[in-house]
Parts: C-alpha cells; sequence; structure tokens
C-alpha cells in the first residue's frame, strides 16, 4: 500500500490499516493511483522510445534481408544478399578504414589534451569560471559548422594553415588530397569541438579526488608530476573509461564534419574520408536509393561499434589498473564517479 | 628525492603544508596560486577555441575577391556583414526563415518534452515503488550507450508511411523523449528529493499528479534547466537526421549550413556570413547561460 521506497523507515501513504473495512470510492481510486502512477509515469519514455528508438533498430535486421528500395520499397526476402554485396564493395572496407583512422586520431589526442587541460584548469587559478567557459565555447558550434569552417581552414590553395606553413618555409599539404592529411583535419574538427568538453568531465572528477591522498603523497616527497600520475590517473580511472566509451560510440558513427569537408559531401574523389554513415547515406539516399544494403551497412556498424565498445572498455580498464600500481589504494572511487560520470 | 632535514616537520598538523614548502612547489591540491606559465597555457587555448569563430566573422565582412587575395582579409569585423546576412536570408535558393522559426520550434518542443517526460520518470523511478522497477532502469542506462542514430532507415520507412517527409514533427516526434534525460532526472531528484515532502502532500490528499505537479517538478527545476540546455543544443546542431528528412524549402538551420556550401560555393564569404548566422543564436544562449552548461557538465553530463 506504500508508494515510497528505499527510505529508511519506509513512510506511510494512503490510510492506515484499520479504516480498511469502509473503503469510499475515493480510497479506492487513491490506492489505485498509487498502484498504476508509476508505470504510467515512466511509459512516455518507454512507449515513445520502443517506436522511434528500438523498434527502428530491430527493423533494421528485417530491412538488411530484403531487396529494399527508396521508391519501390520491399521487393521480397533476399537473404543474405545485401551482406555479400556489401561485403564485395571495396568502398565499404575503405569506409571503415577512414572511420577507425579519424577515430583514432581524434579520440586519443582528445583524451591525452582534455586530461592535462583538466590538471591545469584543477589549480588554485582565478576566475575560474571564465577559463571553464572558455574551453567550452567551440561545443555551441555545430558539427556541420566545424566543417565548413575548417574546410577552409584546411583548403589546398589559401587556407589559412597551409597559407602559415607556407610562410615558414614548409610544404603545403594537400588536405583535400592526401588521405592521410584529410583524416587529421577531420579529426582536428572533433578534437576541436568535444577536447572542452571532456576537459570539464575530467576536472569534476578531479575534483572529487580525495584531497589527503595529495597532502600524504608531499609528505612522501612525491613531485607534481608523481603525484598527477600515481593519485589524479588511478582516481579518475572510471572517467576515462566512460568518456573513451562515449567517444567511441560517437566517433565511430560520425558524419556531419566529413560530410561538409568539401561541397560535394561523398567523402573526397577517391573516397578518402568517406565514413562508414556517409556510406550508409550514400547507399540509401544517395544515387543508389538501396535501402537495403543501406540497413545491411547499419546493422554491420552496429556489430562494429559494439565490438569497439567492449574492447575499449577492457583495454582502458587494464591501462587504469596497472597505471594503479603505485601502490594508493583506489578508494571513493565511487565518489569519483558520481560526482563524473553521467 | 631530497632527503629532509633533521628539523624539518614531519608529522602532526601542517605536515603536508610544510613538506610542499620544502618541495618548492604547490602540488596540484594545493592553495598556492600558479605562475603565469599557466594563465599563458590557458590563454592560447581559449584563443584557439575563438579563433574560428572569429575567423567566420572575418571572411564573412570581406568579399569573394579579397579574400581569393588574402588569407585574413582584415583583423576586424566589418558592419558589411550585415548586409551578407541579409543576403543569405533573402537568397532564392531557400528558405531562411523557415529554417530558423523551425529550428526554434524543434529545439524549444524537445527540450519542453524531454524535461517533462524525464522528470515524470525520473520521479517515478527514484521516489516510487513498483515492480520491475530495477529491470527497468537498468533497461535505461544500457539505452543511453545504444547508437539510435543507425534506426535512420525504418525511421525513414516510417515516417514515410505516415506522409511526413519534409515535415518537421518528423524530426521532433523521435526526440520527444531522451534515456540519458530519464537517467539524468532520476539521479537528481534520488538526493533533491526528501521523502519527508512526498509524504507531506500525500498527507495533505494531494493525488500522485499534484504531488509530482507541485512537489517533485519544484525540486527537479536545476537539474531541469540544465537537461533543457543540453537538449535545446543538441536539437539546434543535430544535422543527419533531418538532413535525411527535411529538404530546402522546410529545413532547420544545420541543413541551411550544407545548403549554404552548395548554393553559394562560389562566394565563399557569403558562405561564412551565413555560417556565422546559425551559429549566433547559441552564440547568445551561451553567453546567457554558459555558467550553467559548465555546471551541468561538471556536475556529470554525457555526449549528446
Amino acid at each position: 500500500m506504500t508508494a515510497l521506497t528505499t527510505a529508511p523507515t519506509p513512510p506511510r501513504v494512503g490510510p492506515p490499516e484499520k479504516r480498511r473495512r469502509r473503503v469510499g470510492f475515493s480510497q479506492r481510486l487513491s490506492r489505485w493511483d498509487v498502484k498504476v502512477s508509476p508505470y504510467l509515469y515512466v511509459s512516455p519514455f518507454f512507449i515513445i522510445f520502443a517506436i522511434t528508438g528500438l523498434f527502428p533498430l530491430l527493423y533494421t535486421g528485417w530491412v538488411s534481408l530484403h531487396h529494399w528500395t527508396l521508391i519501390g520499397g520491399d521487393a521480397g526476402y533476399i537473404g543474405l544478399d545485401n551482406f555479400t554485396a556489401v561485403f564485395q564493395q571495396s568502398e565499404f572496407w575503405l569506409s571503415l578504414r577512414n572511420t577507425f583512422m579519424i577515430f583514432v586520431l581524434s579520440s586519443v589526442p582528445q583524451v591525452i589534451i582534455a586530461i592535462v587541460l583538466a590538471a591545469i584548469l584543477n589549480q588554485n587559478i582565478r576566475a575560474k569560471t571564465f577559463w571553464r567557459m572558455g574551453v567550452l565555447i567551440p561545443y555551441i558550434v555545430a558539427p556541420v559548422a566545424v566543417g565548413l569552417i575548417f574546410g577552409q581552414l584546411f583548403a589546398d590553395q589559401y587556407g589559412v594553415i597551409n597559407t602559415a606553413l607556407h610562410a615558414i618555409g614548409l610544404p603545403k599539404i594537400g588536405w583535400h588530397s592526401n588521405t592521410f592529411a584529410s583524416w587529421s583535419a577531420i579529426a582536428t574538427m572533433v578534437n576541436f569541438r568535444w577536447v572542452g568538453y571532456n576537459t570539464l568531465i575530467f576536472l569534476a572528477a578531479m575534483q572529487a579526488v580525495p584531497h589527503d591522498l595529495y597532502e600524504a603523497a608531499v609528505i612522501d616527497g612525491a613531485g607534481r608530476m608523481r603525484q598527477f600520475f600515481s593519485i589524479t590517473l588511478p582516481q579518475i580511472r572510471a572517467t576515462i573509461i566512460f568518456v573513451v566509451i562515449t567517444s567511441t560510440i560517437g566517433g565511430l558513427q560520425i558524419f556531419d564534419e566529413p560530410r561538409t569537408f568539401d561541397v560535394y559531401g561523398t567523402g573526397g574523389p577517391s573516397h578518402q574520408w568517406e565514413t562508414t554513415t556517409m556510406y550508409l547515406w550514400n547507399l540509401g539516399w544517395g544515387p543508389q536509393q538501396n535501402l537495403g544494403r543501406a540497413a545491411a551497412v547499419a546493422w554491420l556498424l552496429f556489430v562494429v561499434i559494439v565490438i569497439f565498445a567492449l574492447v575499449n572498455y577492457f583495454v582502458s580498464s587494464r591501462i587504469s589498473t596497472s597505471e594503479n600500481r603505485g601502490g594508493k589504494p583506489a578508494k571513493r572511487r565511487s565518489t569519483a564517479r558520481k560526482g563524473a560520470t553521467r | 628525492m631530497s632527503s629532509v632535514p633533521m628539523t624539518a616537520q614531519t608529522a602532526g598538523k601542517g605536515a603536508a603544508r610544510a613538506a610542499a614548502r620544502r618541495q618548492g612547489n604547490g602540488g596540484f591540491g594545493s592553495n598556492r596560486r600558479p605562475r603565469w606559465l599557466t594563465y599563458t597555457i590557458l590563454g592560447i587555448v581559449v584563443l584557439v577555441s575563438i579563433a574560428p569563430l572569429y575567423y567566420t566573422l572575418l571572411l564573412g565582412s570581406s568579399d569573394q575577391t579579397t579574400i581569393s587575395q588574402h588569407v585574413i582579409p582584415q583583423w576586424l569585423p566589418d558592419a558589411i556583414i550585415f548586409d551578407r546576412f541579409r543576403a543569405v536570408i533573402d537568397n532564392g535558393s531557400f528558405d531562411f526563415m523557415r529554417a530558423l522559426s523551425n529550428s526554434v520550434i524543434i529545439s524549444v518542443v524537445t527540450s519542453l518534452s524531454v524535461v517533462l517526460f524525464s522528470t515524470l520518470a525520473g520521479f517515478s523511478f527514484a521516489k516510487l515503488r513498483f515492480k520491475g522497477r530495477r529491470g527497468l532502469l537498468v533497461f535505461v542506462i544500457a539505452t543511453t550507450a545504444v547508437p539510435t542514430q543507425l534506426g535512420v532507415i525504418p525511421l525513414w520507412i516510417i515516417v514515410s508511411d505516415l506522409g511526413w517527409q519534409n515535415q518537421i514533427q518528423a524530426v521532433i516526434v523521435p526526440a520527444l523523449v531522451s534515456a540519458f534525460g530519464v537517467f539524468w532526472m532520476t539521479q537528481y531528484l534520488e538526493s533533491a528529493l526528501p521523502y519527508e515532502l512526498i509524504e507531506a502532500a500525500r498527507v495533505d490528499g494531494a493525488s500522485m499528479i499534484r504531488t509530482f505537479w507541485s512537489v517533485a517538478l519544484p525540486a527537479a527545476r536545476p537539474a531541469a534547466a540544465m537537461l533543457a540546455l543540453f537538449t535545446f543544443i543538441q536539437q539546434w546542431t543535430n544535422f543527419f537526421w533531418p538532413s535525411i528528412v527535411l529538404s530546402q524549402d522546410n529545413a532547420t538551420l544545420p541543413v541551411v549550413v550544407k545548403l549554404l556550401q552548395g548554393s553559394f560555393h562560389t562566394d565563399y564569404s557569403l558562405v561564412m556570413a551565413g555560417v556565422f548566422l546559425t551559429t549566433a543564436p547559441l552564440i547568445i544562449v551561451f553567453i546567457l547561460a554558459g555558467r550553467q552548461l559548465v555546471a551541468g557538465i561538471m556536475q556529470g553530463a554525457v555526449k549528446g
């Protein structure tokens, strides 16, 4: 009869036991209210999510087994033909390679720079809010806009970056022609938008590290570097794992920045920077208009993301654990997690 | 490791501070003000953060001939950019004002809806008891990590069956709820809403929905404001799905950014003026609410 939960002593809600005999309409209504309301309140989320999130994801599997075109719709079951067709396309494998390389070039520097910046911000600096807001500015620029702006900065002929390189006597780089250069340019856009955001997450985690750990380290004669590697890093371990996982899930779906990197939006003349999500888009809504094959790619990418998220989880746990070998017990890790992740 | 002089304080109150003094550095946890190097690094980082936007402003204040000759056309923005804004708004190939109002409607409606449904579900998960509560909550948390973007193909099929192509409800409806939002509000209400308050409302005879409305919702306000802010920014910058389902006569601002690139690629100054124009509303939001945004992320936000 009580609707409230997990308090040390469950508070009583509703009429006391002995008056049960004369249950009036309003009381019955009230009891019904208490029973049904919790489900009613969570139901909008579950209903809308089931229709617009879960169902489409599962139905993608069904579509991928059919010959299904943009205009013609479902034209019958064809088994795994879409998958074999996709596997035979070199464009698919190129897109996976590009996605992976852009992901590596963006996430690794991103996490490292964000941790270092967070450590810098985690000092007793003046105008804290100003600096924190300052690093967050790129977050409000839409990824498409970032793509366009950096497409201009990285322009092959008259871009700022090539002009600067030329001015200091270095050769210009073909950002839109050289494959590796194009990955680096796109990774730079991702880093630009997300470094500040992740810095603040790491900063929050660092602020949750118990102060007495540092005091103890200072007494033991540890310098700042030693403190950073032996206390700060192991203590923010859970947050590092969290950031790595979220950037894996987001990074492997990258679309906006490479799509606006040049005017055509097809990932370069020889697919140098065409990512898997761009390939998916191209199959479904580009010239081929083949939703069945696009669905096959979506499923494959889904599997790749799950595998990568798991691999990254284990790798980053291992790395952070071995960093912990210094022997400082990682107590209050739960506090750090609560303070910083999600 | 330096040897510690015999006379130095090595234990007791203030030992750490004494040790730090001997070390000649403050350590990360100390109250010592950092030196100029810190501010130099931070200054460079903030400059790099602003530079691309400022550069956009400079290019937009120029014209195609100038920017094809000078990489940096001038060092200060010019009022001429307002003429360029006008040109972008009045262009013949897409409806800019329509895109602006669509972006506003989509961002506002989804923010309100995400906040309402997340607070409702969060109240239920955090404070009410029902069968299956734990399981459902675990499901919500797992859902935050699911790349739902990969469901676009069936979403497109559903939308075209409903005849919603090129209509903004096709963008709004899938964004009405957020698993992250539910999780966020659950966590917040768990700690911010005392049981005593709910109990008091119930004793006074308030129905569950009345209790939610007059007790839980006011208590949730700080977290709700942050959630609204995140949802707003996320929708304002959302591109992938809108670019599939909307077309140039009924677009959103990110879709317009891509259209700008295609329509005016012979006049990059105009393109950049347009890019700045689409970003300007968020710059204003950032100036007004940037502090809350920082606090929200630090309280533990997730990538949108």
